[in-house]
């Protein structure tokens, strides 16, 4: 059974009588300790899919069933120890007046767990960032470190699902790496479920055993790395995005030919 | 053939309570009409250098130079009506994000209108035209509308290139695009860069890309500097990127993933503090 299993999820963004159909009527399931990648250029909805699954977005249609259940339309306490989510902006998604361990501390407090002070500390270990940074503010921080805290906040409650929504893309390229070589091995390590979502196919080639590729709010196509590391795509949209992700020089001898 | 632009040892300083502190450490270049890219990481650099070669270094920082020239003109020592006639006129720059480097309050015909009668002596009516001209050189499908449009009523890649057409009415000689496409979709990137291949290889512009994307301007260049703390540590032919010898431009290469796949875990860059002597 899938852990997560999403059928004809709808979400529609209302603004008086204007509205906006962000997801429509997309489905899919991802078994647990799978990595699931979502792959579309803005507005195509990837994130939003995310938010949904969250909370975070009107869900207009459709269920979300996490271990077989359907998750109510407000998220108890219980659903945040399951599903963590980490965004794609690391200087916008850190509290710029909370120290690491405020951030960290916090969803402990919450959750009324009594050894805060081990867990802070381990989490910082796991992400590789140590004891030191304990008490340092965001913009004593890289946009690196600080996405390893985002990183850090997530995995404390112990989840078993992380959502990520681009988690590189506002980083640069050597840190993009060493910051999808932590993801990697923590899933490794702790049997995570990751959904990742990003523009970018070559990090979700890397990172994903399945991906689905949406635009305009719906689902395209759905693919295994090995298809899409073979270019083997069915559907017109997917193939311009292979295409596109050659680089300049090959995607115009492609469109040449 | 005398260089479009040369620069030699340019060192750009910012002052700070422990000293002045150097962000751009002596760098050298030459450059005719062809791409150049210049890459590095966040902080190499690469956007300051861009900067000062326009003169637009942000007080408090300083730029000196031994010798910075276009096309025979000594920019260190321009007036300011010399400045006039060369910013938007022969060397334009397009920005990173629209969202900050489009007047929110003027239309965008207003905006693109502007640059061309500052600099022609044209009437109204000859600026809309042109305006309009080149907002079809950049693809932009409905270009009535986007004439009218306030750049909030754009998406990102509609104000990226209105921002192009509007760098580019002038014809300058030498256009510096500082991650002209970093906002934008891969589709909708390959056509701006596109656009800017045809001006160089059409116009014979000179062009100076900057990015972070080593994959990209690998593609799209003809020759790249790639900086590091505020120094160029390697220059290398686009094509020849995957033999670059440098520590650091390899391992700024192969730490992408791949989507054919690769080693698992990624590679990482080991920073040297030798490069950044």
């Amino acid at each position: 059974m899938a852990l997560l299993d999403i059928k004809d999820l709808n979400v529609t963004f209302s603004k008086g009588a204007e509205r906006v159909h962000a997801v429509r009527g997309v489905s899919f399931a991802v078994a647990e300790g799978e990595s699931y990648g979502i792959v579309g250029e803005s507005g195509s909805g990837k994130s939003t899919v995310l938010r949904a699954i969250c909370g975070l977005a009107p869900v207009t249609g459709g269920t979300i069933r996490i271990d077989g259940q359907q998750l109510a339309d407000d998220r108890r306490p219980d659903f945040y120890r399951k599903v963590q989510m980490v965004f794609q902006d690391p200087y916008a998604s850190l509290h710029p007046r909370h120290t690491v361990d405020k951030v960290l501390s916090e969803p402990l407090a919450i959750h009324g767990f009594s050894d805060r002070e081990t867990r802070v500390e381990q989490a910082l270990e796991d992400v590789g960032l140590g004891k030191g940074f304990r008490f340092r503010y965001p913009h004593q921080l890289s946009g690196g470190q600080r996405q390893r805290v985002a990183i850090a906040r997530a995995l404390i409650l112990e989840p078993r699902i992380l959502l990520l929504d681009e988690p590189t893309s506002a980083l640069d390229a050597s840190i993009q790496a060493e910051v999808l070589n932590l993801l990697d091995r923590i899933r490794g390590e702790r049997g995570l479920t990751y959904v990742l979502v990003s523009h970018d196919l070559s990090v979700v080639a890397h990172m994903c055993e399945r991906l689905m590729v949406m635009q305009h709010g719906q689902a395209v196509e759905e693919m295994t790395r090995a298809s899409l590391q073979s270019r083997s795509a069915t559907q017109d949209y997917t193939r311009k995005l292979l295409i596109a992700s050659l680089g300049y020089r090959a995607a115009q001898e492609e469109q040449a030919s | 053939m005398t260089d479009l632009l040369n620069v030699k040892n340019l060192r750009i300083a910012f002052p700070s309570r422990q000293g002045p502190v150097e962000v751009v450490r002596g760098v050298s270049f030459a450059m005719g009409r062809e791409r150049l890219g210049i890459v590095g990481e966040s902080g190499s650099g690469k956007s300051q250098t861009g900067r000062a070669i326009l003169g637009l270094t942000p007080p408090p920082g300083k730029a000196t130079a031994d010798r910075l020239e276009f096309d025979g003109t000594d920019l260190r020592q321009a007036t300011k009506a010399q400045w006039r006639d060369i910013r938007g006129e022969r060397i334009s720059m397009v920005m990173q994000d629209p969202k900050f480097s489009l007047n929110p309050v003027m239309t965008i015909g207003r905006q693109l209108t502007e640059t061309y009668r500052t600099h022609r002596k044209a009437t109204k009516a000859e600026a809309q035209e042109r305006g309009l001209e080149m907002l079809n050189a950049v693809q932009i499908r409905d270009p009535e509308r986007v004439m009218n449009a306030y750049p909030h009523e754009l998406s990102g890649g509609m104000g990226q290139r209105a921002m192009i057409a509007m760098m580019l009415v002038t014809e300058p000689e030498l256009l510096i695009a500082d991650e002209p496409t970093s906002a934008l979709d891969v589709t909708v990137q390959i056509e701006v860069l596109r656009i800017l291949d045809r001006l160089v290889s059409e116009r014979g512009m000179g062009l100076i890309f900057i990015s972070h994307d080593l994959r990209l301007v690998s593609s799209f260049c003809d020759r790249v500097l790639v900086m590091y703390a505020g120094q160029v540590v390697e220059e290398v032919k686009a094509t020849e990127l995957t033999r670059a010898k440098h520590p650091y431009t390899k391992g700024l290469f192969n730490c992408l993933p791949k989507i054919e796949g690769g080693e698992r875990p990624l590679p990482t860059l080991q920073r040297d503090e030798a490069w950044a002597l």
